[in-house]
């Protein structure tokens, strides 16, 4: 195989770089077939190896296969594969026999895939795990198999940024080579100058997908611009977001082409050195990251005057060590210069002032992997796709009580309701649908009402919310919205690095006065009462404070779950505060408890431990709460043998 | 401490920037940040350790007691938290008799919660030692932790 590799890389590296005529020669077009496995003679066995099918059990499955191979004298090639996209289809597993389509399977577990590979390897598919087939006019068809693009949850995608993702082995860069890679790079480091490519990024409207949406080719401009001796680009890869995975599974799946959009971008604004922050509980991304760094040094693509022509890279993987806040820019620089990460006040700008005091570009995964998409297909295109302030397409992770939770992509413009019913296939278990969260805790919560706002900056802002992170949790009538709000709020007080007071003191308010509303009060004699009734009020007065007040984006923002909630869900804070009732029954001190007269035998033991003393009866005989002094501590409940206390 | 120093080896110029990921690998190393680990490599990079505390306390990664022989680790991501994960929480703190965050005394296990580990198709999700357990339920967690005792009797 080392051979065959090295051979494959003088021959890839000039089809990469040769103008698009001279692609047709025969011996290329051989080669690329065979690395995109386009003519097999030997079955191919895929099995998706990323940190979700992992904790699925993925390991356990490829040691199976390998048995299973050993022991029947087969052979067959196992590549590694990155997540498909429906997460609680994991594992998935592709098999591709000589001459037909790729197959996938969901759900393959060690007990199932006997049959499925007993079945496949002698041309009979077993229904019930089949997922569907990749279309490929070179293959013959499976009959009653559907096709992969014809899936709803990938028919109502766009996947511009996705389109390698599950379908490539992500620790090969020959596969993502003859997948159209690299070729942007060394297309712009031949023909354009960086200010060119900034320019080029202008024109193309792209936004960064970091939340805020701030024009990504006006702030490299600016580094640009910013005579120094060394620049730097960072690559923001640390999501933090309790609720989001989409660039985690994007790093497993596709690492070149993370490396590729670094690339381009540290050229346009004149860096040669570039750093990726990324989460140190991220081992498998940071693993295939370095890999494909080494990979890319090993065939010329970073490292000192890359392809002749005098442009050096270097790009370093750095951890980071788990605070929310270092998704801030300021905070992040911090962080990297070996100090606590705490956000500076602004201006001077990162691209003026930055790391070390050198102009520095900040952008997260998203922005850096849509820059060779715009190369490639050139700023007319890009701009044709999304609407006319939002340009592109926009990743997102859904979660929560939907039929598919994964990460998906879909063009900027395109409804909520489209993402939630017929990509992610509607709530599981046939609930009702109650809301949407969308963004993190830097985000909000939207109702039903809210089903047909497109998905792009503006619309999503009108709303109050943000597109921040660009987690997508869907809610179902189970849960209640105090509970998911006071969640990001004791996320978010947790995370505040205490610089500025609004939002180390505000933060913590208000997840009080949350805990606050969620609980009965425990006597009438002081002011607890007035207190909870004065809630609302207070959180308003204090989420105003602090968007005004804080420093960075993580005050200024920590409000919103707060304020679209009691925007558009006021009625269930009500419900909280005024009648002591939590819908949803999640609020477990707002439960109320009876008695039930049949089942209670009347051993008192509830009424000795109850601490108000809520409790009345004679022994032998059904006792009997009187709710008015029952603080809802539930100790009735855990106590009774006889499960005659009835929670509601 | 030979790990230390030999870590601390591997870093030859005094940089500020390098202090993090010192850390790291000391911790990757021993498992949490020792005083002395904390000392010495104050000496080493000429910061005082009262620093390397107040930076070490402000990221989330850093441990500062010793490891437990199981931990327990809880996804605590969005999507498991409205699926309920708090139930599960409060079964293993009731049958541990440890609050998130601690380890039991004869530190045999310890709970930690988590940031989202990427399976929300199958929360929620816990792990100990790196095994991953899949669509917990009170009931699961019971039969889990049982068997994990059970194994430690023996």
């Amino acid at each position: 195989m080392a051979n065959e590799y090295h051979n494959h890389k003088e021959i890839l590296l000039n089809y990469i770089q040769s103008p698009l005529s001279e692609k047709t020669g025969n011996k290329i077009s051989e080669i690329i077939a065979f690395i995109k496995r386009e003519k097999v003679n030997q079955p191919i066995i895929g099995i998706s190896l990323n940190s979700s099918s992992i904790i699925a059990g993925a390991y356990q499955l490829k040691d199976r296969i390998l048995e299973y191979l050993q022991e029947r004298d087969l052979n067959a090639e196992i590549i590694p594969l990155g997540a498909l996209g429906v997460t609680s289809y994991e594992p998935v597993v592709t098999i591709q026999l000589p001459g037909k389509t790729k197959l996938i399977y969901k759900n393959v577990n060690d007990e199932n895939i006997i049959a499925i590979l007993d079945g496949t390897l002698n041309n009979f598919i077993p229904e019930d795990h089949v997922f569907a087939q990749v279309k490929n006019k070179l293959h013959e068809v499976w009959e009653q198999v559907p096709f992969l693009h014809e899936i709803s949850f990938f028919q109502n995608q766009q996947r511009l940024l996705l389109s390698n993702c599950g379908i490539i082995n992500p620790e090969s860069i020959e596969e993502y080579i003859s997948n159209g890679g690299y070729a942007s790079y060394l297309k712009i480091l031949r023909e354009n100058t960086p200010a060119e490519v900034c320019q080029i990024i202008e024109q193309s409207n792209l936004k960064g997908r970091g939340g805020d949406g701030y024009p990504t080719g006006k702030k490299w401009k600016v580094a640009l611009e910013s005579p120094s001796d060394q620049k730097y680009l960072i690559c923001n890869a640390g999501e933090s977001d309790p609720g989001a995975f989409m660039e985690r599974l994007l790093i497993e799946s596709d690492p070149h082409k993370i490396v590729e959009g670094i690339a381009i971008s540290a050229y346009a604004i004149g860096a040669q050195k570039a750093f990726i922050y990324i989460e140190s509980e991220y081992n498998l991304a940071i693993e295939r990251l370095q890999m494909a760094i080494q990979q890319a040094k090993a065939w010329g693509l970073l490292g000192h005057n890359i392809f002749e022509s005098g442009y050096n890279l270097d790009i370093v993987v750095k951890r980071g060590a788990g605070a929310y806040v270092c998704g801030e820019e300021t905070a992040l620089i911090s962080s990297l210069e070996g100090k606590r990460g705490k956000p500076r006040s602004k201006p001077p700008y990162p691209a003026t002032r930055g790391l070390f005091g050198k102009p520095t570009v900040v952008n997260n995964v998203e922005t850096l992997i849509n820059v060779p998409v715009i190369i490639e297909k050139g700023v007319e295109w890009y701009n044709s796709v999304g609407t006319a302030e939002s340009k592109g397409t926009k990743l997102f992770s859904v979660s929560g009580k939907v039929e598919f939770p994964g990460i998906i992509e879909v063009a900027m413009g395109t409804k909520l309701r489209d993402i939630i019913f017929r990509i992610a296939g509607g709530i599981a278990k046939g609930k009702k649908f109650k809301a949407v969260h969308i963004g993190g805790p830097s985000g909000g919560c939207l109702g039903e009402n809210h089903l047909d706002t497109p998905i792009d900056f503006n619309s999503i802002m009108l709303t109050g919310t943000s597109l921040g992170s660009a987690g997508m949790v869907i809610l179902d009538e189970d849960n209640c919205i105090i509970d998911t709000v006071k969640y990001f709020m004791d996320f978010l007080q947790k995370e505040s690095c205490g610089v500025c007071i609004p939002c180390r003191e505000g933060t913590r308010r208000m997840h009080e006065i949350l805990e606050n509303i969620s609980k009965r009060p425990k006597d009438d004699q002081s002011h607890t009462t007035l207190q909870r009734f004065k809630g609302v009020m207070q959180l308003e007065n204090l989420a105003e404070v602090l968007k005004d007040t804080s420093m960075c984006g993580l005050g200024r923002k920590a409000a919103n779950p707060v304020l679209t909630s009691l925007k558009w869900f006021r009625s269930e804070y009500e419900d909280h505060i005024f009648d002591r009732r939590c819908e949803a029954g999640v609020c477990q001190e707002l439960r109320t408890f009876e008695i039930d007269v049949d089942a209670c035998t009347g051993c008192t033991l509830c009424a000795r431990k109850c601490p108000s003393g809520a409790i009345y009866g004679t022994p032998k005989n059904a006792h009997f709460i009187v709710q008015d002094k029952c603080i809802g501590c539930g100790i009735c409940y855990n106590t009774c043998k006889f499960s005659a206390i009835i929670s509601k | 401490m030979p790990e230390i120093d030999q870590i601390l080896e591997k870093y030859p110029f005094v940089q500020p920037e390098n202090l993090i990921p010192i850390l790291q690998e000391i911790q990757d190393e021993t498992g949490y940040l020792s005083q002395e680990a904390i000392v010495r490599v104050g000496r080493y990079l000429n910061v005082p350790t009262s620093k390397i505390y107040g930076l070490a306390t402000f990221y989330n990664q850093f441990r500062f007691e010793e490891k437990a022989k199981f931990q327990i680790k809880i996804c605590n991501g969005t999507s498991c938290h409205v699926k309920s994960n708090i139930l599960i929480i409060k079964e293993i703190e009731k049958k541990l008799g440890i609050k998130l965050g601690e380890v039991t005394r004869d530190k045999m296990f310890s709970l930690e919660e988590t940031s989202c580990m990427g399976a929300c198709g199958y929360g929620p999700v816990i792990s100990i030692n790196d095994k991953f357990f899949t669509q917990m339920t009170v009931v699961k967690t019971i039969h889990l932790l049982d068997s994990y005792l059970y194994k430690e009797e023996k």
